[in-house]
């Protein structure tokens, strides 16, 4: 596990038009940590997650004010190329989106159009790496040309990782990932979350405070659009230090 | 624990239930030591056999206290405060039937002094004794009201009851060296208060995991480990 910075975020304000959905939020992401970020529906906590791979770009009228910065880099400057920057930072989403073409096809599409190989034979390489880096591979080995929608849901959502995987991502950000998910598959993208932080960055929002508990290193509490409390995990289920986190994750709320 | 109420009032009522439980606990082990001096220095053989068979109640509230525990462990996972508190009450409640235990002892001390002669009028015991259930109280006090600066004074005023030990143990070693005779009910004194020493040191346990309860910070064997 690594303490190098990955991403920096300095006081970011964001915006829908005139709705301000988030306050001089300030964060360090570690390299090779998982960071989880939990807080009530509408605390911003998404909105946080979307802005670091400007996925927010494509809602008109919504803007950042503030820095986010991956490897020193702020990507909210002219000179980003967002493509290249959502390849760096790939993401999953809770309702897991194959694409309807085989499984072979959703995993070969991405290093294709990516231009990191045309190549059949590198192809098969990236998908046996990938859906093997998705703990997917030896349940799909035998039918890689058998549509992605025959597979359950949490096979999706494991193949949709496998996706984000096989574009060489930096960073991978999840957005309920698991929530869809019945509980032995939700283990298996929880356990997949653990192998993963040896090669990659993970931030993670998820409404599952236990979830939260279980697979992150450090944990952030959002509440109305503000980062309330930002700290080791086990700390932040112990004793955390502020009296809304407590009230938050005790269940005293509202 | 709560001041506030849970969104679940199922899980808030567990919370209280344990709680509740755990001051019967220790209302009854506090009784327990007051009486089994009181047959002592009183000389009630029957007080002394009360007080023995009372220890069963006690056996059962740290059981009920246990699987109520882990019960809310498995099922409502909780966290921060409230699982400071699940810990506490884990903890606390081995420190409380050992107290009850303790009195137990004294007791059993008691129901054979009584048959004997007085070595000597009891001064200094009960003095120790007073001292010792003053902090039971007081420990058991901060837990109630969560009070964290009342469980540190707690631990400071350990030290009076160490002193009484000391000073009880010289005086009837010159007892027993003055006359062979006096061992066996010099010895079972020297018992009693040593007795009354681990009542102390059992409310000092308590107090600690007080602070931890309220502070989220570790006093135990010097450290101060802080989780906050």
């Amino acid at each position: 596990m690594g303490d190098a910075l990955k991403i920096k975020v300095s006081r970011a304000n964001f915006f829908y038009g005139t709705h301000q959905a988030l306050h001089e939020v300030s964060m360090d992401i570690r390299d090779r940590f998982v960071t989880a970020l939990i807080g009530p529906s509408g605390c911003g906590k998404s909105t946080f997650l979307r802005s670091l791979n400007r996925m927010n770009d494509l809602i008109p009228g919504a803007r950042l004010v503030g820095n986010v910065e991956l490897d020193g880099e702020n990507i909210y400057s002219s000179g980003m190329d967002v493509i290249q920057l959502r390849r760096r930072v790939g993401m999953i989403f809770q309702r897991s989106n194959p694409f309807p073409m085989s499984i072979y096809e959703n995993v070969a599409y991405g290093p294709r159009v990516n231009g990191i190989t045309k190549k059949r034979v590198e192809l098969d390489e990236i998908v046996e790496r990938t859906l093997r880096g998705a703990a997917l591979w030896e349940e799909v080995k035998d039918r890689l040309s058998r549509s992605a929608m025959s597979l359950s849901g949490g096979q999706q959502q494991r193949l949709c990782i496998a996706r984000a995987l096989a574009v060489e991502p930096e960073v991978i950000l999840m957005d309920e990932p698991a929530s869809a998910l019945d509980p032995i598959s939700t283990a298996k993208v929880e356990e997949l979350i653990y192998q993963l932080k040896r090669d990659y960055s993970i931030v993670i929002v998820t409404h599952n405070m236990q979830q939260a508990a279980r697979v992150s290193d450090e944990t952030g509490f959002f509440l109305n659009g503000r980062l309330v409390e930002f700290s080791e995990t086990k700390r932040l289920f112990t004793a955390p230090s502020m009296r809304e986190t407590e009230d938050y994750i005790t269940g005293r709320f509202g | 624990m709560p001041d506030r109420q849970h969104t679940s009032k199922h899980y808030d009522q567990q919370l209280r239930l344990l709680k509740d439980k755990l001051l019967l606990m220790s209302h009854q082990a506090e009784q327990m030591i007051a009486d089994a001096i009181k047959a002592l220095v009183d000389r009630r053989p029957t007080l002394a056999e009360e007080v023995i068979t009372r220890d069963d109640t006690l056996d059962h509230l740290e059981v009920e206290i246990d699987t109520l525990c882990y019960e809310i462990l498995a099922l409502e996972q909780p966290v921060a405060r409230d699982l400071r508190f699940i810990a506490t009450a884990l903890k606390i409640v081995r420190d409380i039937e050992r107290i009850g235990d303790t009195a137990v002892n004294i007791a059993e001390r008691a129901r054979e002094l009584i048959q004997e002669p007085e070595l000597k009028r009891l001064i200094a015991l009960p003095m120790m004794a007073e001292a010792a259930q003053r902090i039971l109280k007081e420990s058991l006090d901060a837990f109630v009201n969560e009070d964290a600066e009342e469980a540190e004074r707690v631990i400071e005023s350990d030290r009076p009851i160490d002193d009484l030990y000391e000073q009880i143990f010289r005086e009837l070693l010159t007892y027993m060296i003055e006359d062979t005779r006096n061992i066996s009910r010099a010895i079972k004194l020297i018992f009693i208060a040593k007795h009354l020493e681990r009542v102390g040191d059992h409310s000092a346990n308590i107090a600690e995991m007080v602070v931890f309860m309220v502070k989220g910070q570790d006093i135990r064997h010097g450290t101060r480990v802080d989780r906050r």
